[in-house]
């Protein structure tokens, strides 16, 4: 296997463990919140939804653009890396205007567990798609610039791992946070 | 010989190298040798300053009621000896060896990722400056090495040195795993041609193991340290029970590092002893694939023996049960590979060096540890000896008699490789007998103290039968262990400075990097030839008479 993938995936192994362990402290202190806010009464599951469909399309945008990449497509790469970049930032942007809204409502990371852990845990996931996004920019510039990076670099693939790694938690925090407070 | 010999006639010495001369061509390296260094000398100077940690509480302890220094100094002090020894001692030393000799012994240019590896030390080397800062910034931390919530909490540890303990273990937690991550995919993509995974030296099977481990521990720890940031610094509620937050919470998240940990730092060291044992004895290493089999079990076990850290938290007993019977478990690898050094040696032509010397004393001591250890697995016998001076005991024998006797086996073993030079054999001896004696009388003393009833962390204690006395014994032959581990730093000094010129191969050894000059180049090897074994530089010095050797390790 290529060095770099084969980094990327043990980094991202490493990663999966920390998200596991802070998707478990959520569980675990799920019905320990007491009084006060809980995610069945604060969260907007409709909103939330919208901006997650646009985080799990921008794995496959992210698909294409390595698609592009493997196929020499220069000018692909640039299109899907842009759709991929976009797609991410409206789920920042929703995600940020769920907190603007939770924050109103004083429902603060200090509040009651429920807000201790949905900020820590969804913070954290937050964090990783705004690194995403970064790394994501520098790919687009290098793609952009005509003597930059090679179409067929296995930059783009390496990202993409990290890129459906922070997708694939979401799937599991939005499971565990938002679902599981309605059944 | 010439056949196997790559030598640059010219490197003698680290000063021959042109390209390491200067500061900045430290700081700036990304050299994996470089880097090596500089991990092996910060490891040893905080091994220095941890030990004058140890010596001033055992100064407080040298009898009943002493009132040397406070409670909070005391407290302040064994919690920085603790953080020191683990994180700023063991793991640096550790990896300083696994960067430094991975790529030789397999016979690669560098690490997979050489930028990475020097930020996974400068991480290292700023996250323990951090750690010490906090004595400028109002006081050290001062609830112990696992920093127990909820002691840890702003309401019980006010000032800012819990805030700087958890910042600089999440800063190093993240070097660690970069340069787990390196590790790991240097041994899978840059092995020499021919070097298959069954042909790998011991001591890269055991540093890879250690990579998962490394990779998959640190996480649990930083996932713990994070929270106990949020709550003393944005009020959360994950450690405070009065708000429904769980004190034991922190206990699972830290030990479910934790346990992995004290494997991370007890498997490079069996790899070291793996590689010392064979040379000097003349002998192939008995079990090869059983040790490197081993390995693997107790990586995988370790992360199912948690809880045997928490027996008298006062979980149910299904579980406490089931802890107990896999922390048994996990005791059998570790047996088969002491049966393997031995059988390495017996009918071996043995010789006795310093790195043997400190090899067979490992393989005791460690034993003893070992075996103290598994009495923790027993739960009666854990709620009797936990948190007592039995348990300081026992880790100070795995952790000193055992990781650390290995790591300057090691030293001892490769010093000639690292710096051209060889390390005096006469002062060697003198390091040894004093560090024997002066370990074994420092820390045999405290399992009685701990039976006894001796509380760990305390101050002071009561003048009740025994315990000044045992106390006293620990203490003066602590002066001992000092004075040997002055010896050893002497010894490194005199004998970089002046010791005999080493040559390639000065033990007539078997791993690729007795093939490359002492010290090696910058670019490690002119050229590797393909692999047909596990001992290359065998095959290489005798390729005239002993095809057979092919044979091994197909």
């Amino acid at each position: 296997m290529e060095r770099n993938k084969m980094g990327m995936l043990t980094f991202v192994a490493s990663e999966a463990v920390f998200f596991a362990l802070l998707i478990a402290a959520y569980i675990f202190y799920h019905r320990r919140g007491g009084e006060g806010p809980t995610a069945a009464n604060s969260l907007d599951l409709v909103k939330t939804s919208i901006f997650t469909v646009a985080l799990l399309s921008s794995s496959v945008t992210m698909h294409f653009a390595v698609h592009s990449a493997k196929a020499k497509k220069s000018r692909g790469v640039g299109v899907w890396l842009f759709a991929t970049i976009v797609l991410g930032a409206i789920f920042l942007i929703g995600q940020g205007t769920e907190y603007l809204g939770l924050i109103r409502e004083h429902v603060t990371i200090s509040r009651n567990l429920f807000g201790t852990t949905f900020f820590t845990l969804t913070g954290f996931h937050g964090f990783h798609v705004a690194i995403g996004l970064v790394m994501l920019l520098i790919l687009l510039g290098l793609a952009m610039n005509p003597r930059g990076l090679h179409p067929d670099s296995p930059a783009v693939e390496v990202i993409s791992i990290y890129w459906h790694f922070v997708d694939v938690v979401w799937i599991a925090v939005f499971s565990v946070v938002y679902l599981w407070a309605f059944v | 010989m010439s056949e196997a010999s790559q030598s640059h006639a010219t490197i003698t010495s680290l000063a021959d190298i042109k390209e390491y001369r200067g500061l900045l061509s430290w700081v700036a390296s990304i050299d994996h040798k470089q880097i090596g260094i500089m991990y092996v000398v910060s490891a040893y100077f905080f091994l220095f300053v941890g030990v004058v940690e140890a010596l001033i509480m055992r100064l407080q302890l040298i009898r009943p009621n002493n009132h040397l220094i406070s409670p909070e100094t005391y407290d302040q002090l064994f919690t920085m000896h603790g953080t020191t020894m683990v994180f700023l001692m063991a793991m640096p030393l550790l990896f300083g060896f696994s960067v430094y000799l991975v790529p030789l012994m397999i016979g690669a240019r560098d690490m997979a990722f050489p930028r990475l590896n020097a930020l996974g030390f400068w991480l290292y080397f700023f996250g323990a400056l951090m750690l010490y800062f906090s004595f400028m910034a109002g006081g050290a931390p001062a609830a112990g090495w696992f920093g127990y919530a909820p002691l840890t909490e702003k309401s019980y540890s006010f000032d800012h040195g819990i805030d700087y303990w958890a910042l600089s273990l999440l800063v190093m937690g993240a070097g660690s795993v970069a340069t787990g991550i390196n590790l790991i995919v240097t041994v899978l993509t840059l092995r020499a041609p021919g070097m298959t995974l069954r042909r790998l030296p011991l001591f890269v099977w055991m540093v890879f193991i250690n990579g998962i481990l490394v990779v998959l521990a640190m996480p649990p720890l930083n996932a713990a340290l994070v929270m106990i940031l949020a709550d003393r610094l944005l009020n959360t509620h994950f450690f405070t029970p009065a708000t429904g937050g769980s004190a034991l919470m922190w206990q699972n998240y830290f030990w479910m590092f934790g346990h992995p940990e004290v494997y991370i730092l007890v498997l490079p060291a069996f790899g070291v002893i793996s590689e010392v044992i064979p040379v000097f004895s003349r002998k192939v290493m008995y079990g090869y694939g059983l040790m490197a089999t081993s390995t693997v079990a107790i990586a995988f076990l370790s992360f199912g023996v948690w809880l045997h850290h928490m027996f008298a938290t006062g979980l149910g007993f299904a579980i406490l049960y089931l802890f107990a019977a896999s922390s048994m478990l996990i005791a059998v690898p570790t047996g088969i590979k002491i049966f393997n050094w031995i059988a390495t040696m017996w009918g071996g032509t043995i010789r006795f060096s310093t790195p043997m010397l400190f090899a067979t004393a490992f393989l005791i001591q460690f034993t003893i540890g070992g075996l103290s250890g598994i009495t923790f697995a027993a739960i009666p016998l854990d709620w009797q000896l936990t948190d007592s001076y039995f348990v300081v005991a026992h880790i100070h024998y795995v952790l000193l008699g055992g990781t650390v006797f290995a790591m300057i086996a090691g030293t001892y073993y490769w010093f000639p490789k690292v710096t051209g030079r060889m390390m005096s054999e006469r002062v060697g001896r003198w390091n040894f007998w004093l560090l024997v004696i002066g370990f074994n009388g420092t820390f045999a003393v405290l399992h009685i103290l701990g039976v006894l009833g001796m509380p760990r962390r305390v101050y002071t204690y009561p003048d009740v039968p025994y315990f000044g006395l045992l106390h006293a014994i620990s203490t003066y032959f602590a002066f001992v262990l000092v004075l040997g581990l002055l010896v050893f730093v002497a010894n490194m000094i005199w004998s970089l400075l002046r010791g005999k010129v080493a040559g390639d191969d000065p033990w007539d050894a078997w791993t690729l990097e007795w093939a490359t000059s002492s010290p090696p180049p910058p670019e490690n090897f002119e050229r590797v030839r393909t692999i047909h074994g596990r001992r290359p530089l065998w095959d290489l010095k005798h390729a005239a008479v002993a095809p057979a050797a092919t044979k091994e390790g197909r």
